[in-house]
């Protein structure tokens, strides 16, 4: 397998942004309600994803390697304006999906999972291609951690659960045994 | 005067305890979980938090008026990006064993929901006093959960506490705890602790209230 198949099932099941980086958290415990939305949120961040890999390889390539320490700044308000955009576009496509996803699609630019995918890019030393089939494998990996969530919060919806339990810690505990599977996948390439 | 102390020792300590950023509201995950496999990490990122928070929001409430209401959730990022910046080149001069333990995950406060989150809601319609009072408390309350996170996570997967052993050479560490899952099922167990001890808060309250609508 080549280096770029290598990388994208790497950030899609060994490094999951979400089970083994612990990015993203938020909607991922927040959106996972309904495995509908869900899923189109993670559609939605894979294309914010691939974006934000392109328009970091532009700023590392051509303005930062003059001025490093403004890298930061300049990722997440490329990040945000990626993300106002989408959001405009939405909203005339599709209110009843502008709807649904509410107020975590303003947030997809304070989702760490969209930040470290650039700063992750960078501090590897990707090029341009790598770079965005990193962000394909991140952001399918994520949509793959949501959507798994959410089939299990529909199918634990109806079971009786203690009261005490109920909510987010439960939904915490869940994802720890869900992250302890997706260790299993880290044995996937150390014997070739 | 007495009243005005009331209500700052209100707004220190909510953050502490009552609103909890970490335990009651459950905001800034990302960082909280990632880095809290030690103790000394925890520190380490909370303190961060901690000045990135509190100079934030000092800015964000001293600028509250010049700030456009359209675009206030860039300018408050970008004002949260420049100090992160600051804590990023600062610990990488004065700790770098620290910073490059950390990582990635110094930039990444930026992505906080916690500190955009009180800049929204507290920083931009309070007076400068008030905001730092409330940054001040919010991120004592998540150094706190971060602190003892890390703490029980390191005694359990490790068997130390800030690096000294604690219970000798016989100890079969939990590697678990240390690694990803352990700090999801850690988490969940101490936000059900929180709940008991909620719950239990508003039953006695309940009799308390009880009883004494009994007694007259």
């Amino acid at each position: 397998m080549g280096d770029l198949g290598w990388i994208f099932i790497s950030a899609l099941l060994i490094n999951n942004f979400v089970l083994a980086y612990f990015l993203g958290l938020c909607p991922f415990l927040g959106v996972s309600g309904k495995l509908e939305t869900s899923f189109r949120l993670g559609m939605a961040t894979v294309f914010v994803m691939v974006i934000t890999a392109l328009c970091a390889w532009i700023l590392n390539t051509y303005v930062l390697i003059y001025a490093p320490y403004l890298r930061l700044i300049s990722f997440i308000v490329v990040i945000a304006s990626v993300v106002q955009f989408i959001e405009m576009v939405i909203k005339k496509l599709s209110p009843a999906l502008f709807r649904s996803l509410g107020i975590f699609l303003p947030l997809i630019t304070t989702n760490c999972a969209i930040l470290g995918l650039a700063i992750f890019a960078t501090n590897k030393g990707y090029g341009l291609w790598e770079g965005l089939v990193y962000a394909l494998g991140a952001g399918l990996g994520f949509t793959l951690a949501i959507v798994l969530m959410a089939g299990l919060r529909e199918e634990t919806e109806l079971s009786e659960v203690p009261v005490l339990v109920k909510g987010i810690a439960f939904n915490l505990i869940i994802s720890g045994i869900l992250s302890m599977a997706f260790m299993g996948f880290a044995g996937l390439f150390s014997s070739s | 005067m007495a009243k005005s102390q009331q209500q700052a020792y209100d707004e220190f300590i909510k953050g502490v305890w009552r609103e909890n950023p970490v335990f009651v509201q459950v905001l800034g995950m990302c960082p909280m979980l990632a880095v809290t496999n030690s103790a000394i990490n925890g520190i380490a990122m909370g303190l961060a938090t901690f000045f990135v928070l509190v100079c934030s929001s000092f800015f964000v409430s001293l600028l509250k008026s010049f700030i456009p209401k359209q675009v206030r959730i860039s300018c408050f990022i970008i004002i949260i990006a420049t100090f992160v910046t600051v804590v990023d080149y600062t610990l990488l001069a004065l700790v770098p064993k620290v910073h490059k333990e950390l990582g990635a995950f110094i930039p990444l406060i930026v992505a906080n929901c916690l500190i955009l989150g009180r800049q929204e809601a507290f920083a931009s319609k309070n007076t400068i006093p008030m905001a730092m009072l409330d940054a001040v408390g919010m991120a004592s309350g998540f150094l706190l959960a971060l602190v003892s996170l890390g703490g029980i996570r390191e005694i359990l997967g490790e068997g130390k506490l800030l690096g000294f052993s604690l219970f000798g050479p016989n100890f079969e560490p939990w590697v678990i705890m240390i690694l990803p899952p352990g700090g999801f099922i850690t988490l969940g167990l101490m936000l059900l602790f929180f709940n008991w001890v909620e719950e239990r808060k508003k039953k006695l309250d309940a009799q308390l209230a009880a009883a004494e609508g009994g007694a007259d």
